[in-house]
């Protein structure tokens, strides 16, 4: 590209290096600084390039800003967030937290912002059962079930995700009974077991409701019920209890040979706890009951929330079977053929040999899966799920006229998203990763 | 001893049995049967699963679509030929087929759009198949303007005026060149600039003037539907591989600052979604904007989608540069390469097809993201969608449109990712 006068450079200055080292102890010399050489010098020339970006680049922002101070003025407005302090007057259908449509637009952002997570974490759980059992399915010696899901694979890879969640929101909003096809002696749908009823208003599952209300814990914005904080306090304790008796157990098996039973105390251990628990505060399921025009009681799961949870699931539920598939067939054959060889079942040779090898492959593409789900939420308004953009970046932006700052708060908002999935999972990487030695 | 065996063997047989057919359960397609569909007990099981799904799922749809009705004004004319029974009414997009693919595009001129999209596989097919003679790339070089021309309309002085500044800097280049390399760089760069804002104005004016040439004007909020995608999703792709490439070099590079800027741009971009991005384009670009400037809708958005898919490009194709052994890196370094003939002969080619599948699986994510326009108020096949949905005739008609839309959205994906197919085949050259 830099044709004559750039060839001739490096061999001359290779020279000068060694004339230089020959001659060292007799005299130093050291060329004399030219400011062709800012130029034409490998060593100077990436500080004048930097230097030059440098610059383009302080010009750019001096003259965004500018225009942006410039724009702001003649709007006559000022750049300040004090809008979400500001009342919002809108409803929102999902609360995960109290909101009423007197309390504040930050409080609405913050609404949408636990919808957003809400969404992505089960939307990552299903896509993840998804994806691994296609992948595994994907591979299986039987025909037609291979066929199947590379059907079900395909048509979701190439078939946009907006799309697909329309497709969802449709099928709800339009196959499903209404709930008045519920009632009466003859009813034309009936709930299943008599506790989930499928409408077109979306379904309802049942609730699991206390007799004995401990109190809800205020921090901040959030009150979280303290039942609840119990009793994920009391999973957390069996799960580490039960690690403890597996690590003795192992200790055990290399001291003396034998390994005792635990799997009767481990599900005593994980088990009898939240039993307890639940007797104690008087648990009992709450259930879907027709009344009036529509159900009341138990967990209603909305047709906006439904459609993103399906169609986000499924669409990344196909990439992540094909990165499952890639990822088991790039363990070689020779290490299933070493682990049979070595006489374990097929079973634990999935468990022992195979997964822990193609983890390795898997886990980095399904983090940008995980990712790519996540922002992928942001489309909760096609179907009306009030999200994160819906709220803060959708009717907060509309009532209050504060684009800039409403978009720049989203915007942030979403990169730590991002940047918090992602640091975790590089985190989990770092450990599956194979250790070079 | 061969003798003793020669006397004590009283049988000996010297001719062959003719050959037997196998079992029959070792044959044909029972055995194919059995080895593929029950072969153990789970996949006996999972084999009846499939076929009852397969089963229910023709039994839904099949008299759906055999009953289809191709021939009808509305949904209700629809219902009334259907007479009860259920059925589809792709007489809507038989009815409207031409909104979905071109939008509100003058229906007298809907031969630009085609012959656009004719010349546009005429102008990709010397990238896309190497068979072909290297000429055809000039008219691939040119197609851009023409494409606009035939698309867009307008003064056929504007194309050219803006070729011209191309051809200025390619010429400063040749002429400068014997003068001095980096002189003939910045000459390259500025001389279609210096075009573009002194001359090209007057020199369009004056040849509309003097030679009228060109077709009719058609605004961008007119163009919709299918062609849209395809605008912005061709000339997205075409432009992020070059930035993407730009972008993964800087990542890579030893400039402490440069890299600093291309990982920020690059996880900027990649950690917030699309939309807000689209949304930044129609809504903010104005505060960003010199107080009453404006541009094209539909240009902005291809900035956007271009800028969003060259930062995931960079990644894949940093990707392919961390997989080249450093053996070759050096190797170009040991030949006496200066940087940009070692990336061009040496890195960028291998690791270019080590990136195949990762490339084209940007593209593909990226045509398909352009259903997010319909947010930002362009008419893209869905936003059209719900326009006809919205008319009387056909209020409450769902799944035909997205059958349509669905399969021109999978023909030109699933066709990509064939093609990236075939040329990780052609390319590979390992022995295996």
């Amino acid at each position: 590209m830099w044709p004559r006068t750039r060839l001739g450079q490096p061999t001359g200055y290779i020279m000068s290096i060694t004339n230089d080292q020959r001659v060292a102890t007799a005299a130093p010399q050291k060329p004399a600084f030219h400011p062709s050489m800012l130029l034409y010098d490998q060593r100077y020339r990436s500080i004048t390039i930097q230097i030059f970006a440098l610059f383009l680049l302080m010009l750019g922002a001096a003259w965004l800003i500018d225009n942006v101070v410039n724009n702001l003025r003649l709007l006559g407005r000022t750049f300040s967030f004090n809008f979400l302090w500001q009342s919002a007057g809108y409803d929102i259908n999902q609360r995960p937290i109290e909101y009423d449509s007197t309390m504040t637009h930050g409080r609405a952002a913050l609404v949408g912002f636990l919808n957003t997570i809400i969404l992505a974490i089960l939307g990552c759980a299903l896509a993840t059962v998804i994806g691994v059992i296609a992948g595994v399915l994907r591979l299986s010696k039987n025909w037609l079930v291979s066929r199947l899901v590379t059907f079900y694979v395909e048509i979701f890879r190439n078939i946009p995700t907006l799309i697909w969640i329309l497709i969802f929101g449709a099928v709800m909003a339009e196959s499903m009974p209404a709930p008045s096809a519920f009632r009466g002696d003859n009813a034309s749908s009936s709930m299943i077991f008599d506790a989930i009823a499928v409408t077109n208003r979306g379904i309802y599952i049942p609730s699991i409701q206390f007799q004995t209300e401990l109190g809800v814990l205020p921090i901040g914005p959030f009150a979280p019920s303290l039942n609840w904080i119990l009793i994920l306090a009391v999973i957390i304790a069996g799960i580490f209890a039960n690690k403890q008796l597996i690590a003795h157990a192992n200790r055990l098996q290399s001291e003396t040979g034998i390994r005792p039973k635990t799997w009767w105390k481990s599900i005593l251990l994980l088990l009898l706890p939240v039993g307890v628990i639940l007797v104690a505060l008087g648990a009992y399921l709450d259930y879907p009951e027709l009344r009036g025009f529509n159900f009341t009681g138990g967990l209603h799961l909305r047709n906006s929330f439904l459609a993103m949870w399906l169609g986000l699931s499924l669409y990344t539920g196909a990439f992540i079977a094909e990165i499952v598939r890639g990822g088991i067939l790039a363990v070689s054959k020779g290490q299933t053929e070493a682990a049979f060889a070595l006489g374990l079942q097929p079973g634990k040779t999935m468990r022992l040999v195979i997964l822990p090898q193609a983890m390795r492959v898997i886990v980095p593409p399904l983090i940008s899966q995980y990712l790519n789900l996540t922002k992928n939420t942001s489309l909760g308004l096609a179907v009306g799920y009030m999200d994160l953009r819906s709220t803060l970046g959708g009717i907060t932006i509309n009532q209050t006229g504060r684009e800039l700052e409403g978009m720049l708060l989203l915007m942030a908002v979403y990169l730590v998203i991002s940047l918090t999935i992602s640091g975790l999972m590089n985190v989990y990487n770092s450990r599956v990763k194979l250790k070079e030695r | 001893m061969s003798n003793v065996e020669a006397h004590t063997v009283a049988y000996v047989r010297d001719t062959m049995i003719a050959q037997q057919s196998p079992p029959l359960a070792e044959s044909g397609a029972i055995r194919w049967l059995r080895s593929n569909l029950f072969s153990g007990w789970l996949n006996s099981v999972l084999t009846v699963v499939s076929l009852l799904a397969i089963f229910l799922a023709v039994k839904a749809i099949a008299p759906w679509l055999l009953n289809a009705v191709w021939n009808a004004g509305s949904l209700a004319e629809c219902r009334a030929i259907l007479d009860g029974a259920t059925g589809a009414c792709f007489a809507v997009i038989r009815d409207r087929w031409h909104q979905l693919l071109f939008g509100f595009y003058p229906p007298q001129f809907y031969w630009r759009p085609v012959l656009a999209l004719v010349l546009l596989f005429v102008a990709i097919a010397p990238v896309l198949f190497t068979g072909l003679p290297r000429k055809m790339l000039i008219f691939s070089a040119l197609y851009p303007f023409i494409g606009y021309h035939l698309i867009w309309g307008g003064s056929a002085w504007f194309p050219v005026s803006v070729l011209l500044g191309f051809v200025a800097g390619v010429a400063a280049y040749v002429i400068l060149r014997n003068l001095n390399g980096l002189v003939a760089i910045f000459g390259a760069i500025m001389a279609p600039f210096a075009w573009w804002f002194l001359a090209a104005g007057p020199f369009d004016a004056a040849m509309s003037a003097a030679i009228p040439l060109g077709l009719d004007f058609v605004r961008s909020d007119r163009i919709g539907g299918f062609l849209i995608a395809l605008i912005v999703g061709v000339t997205a792709i075409a432009l992020s591989l070059p930035v993407g490439i730009i972008l993964a070099l800087g990542r890579q590079s030893d400039m402490l600052f440069l890299k600093t800027i291309c990982v920020v741009f690059i996880e900027f971009i990649r950690g917030v979604p699309l939309i807000t991005l689209l949304f930044s384009a129609s809504l903010l670009l104005n505060y960003f904007l010199p107080p009453g400037t404006t541009f094209d809708l539909i240009l902005r958005v291809i900035i956007m989608v271009t800028l969003f898919a060259s930062a995931y490009m960079a990644e894949v194709i940093r990707g392919g540069l961390a997989a080249l052994p450093k053996g070759q890196y050096e190797a170009a370094d040991a030949l006496g390469l200066d940087y940009w003939k070692a990336q061009r002969l040496i890195i960028m080619p291998q690791a270019l097809k080590i990136s195949i599948p990762g490339i084209v699986n940007t593209f593909i994510g990226l045509f398909k993201d352009t259903t997010l326009l319909v947010f930002i108020a362009i008419l893209e096949p869905l936003a059209l969608a719900n326009a006809i949905r919205a008319d009387t005739n056909w209020n409450g008609i769902y799944w035909e449109l997205f059958i349509f839309i669905g399969a021109l959205f999978f023909i030109f994906c699933f066709g990509m990712s064939r093609y990236s197919m075939y040329l990780e085949q052609k390319l590979k050259t390992d022995h295996r």
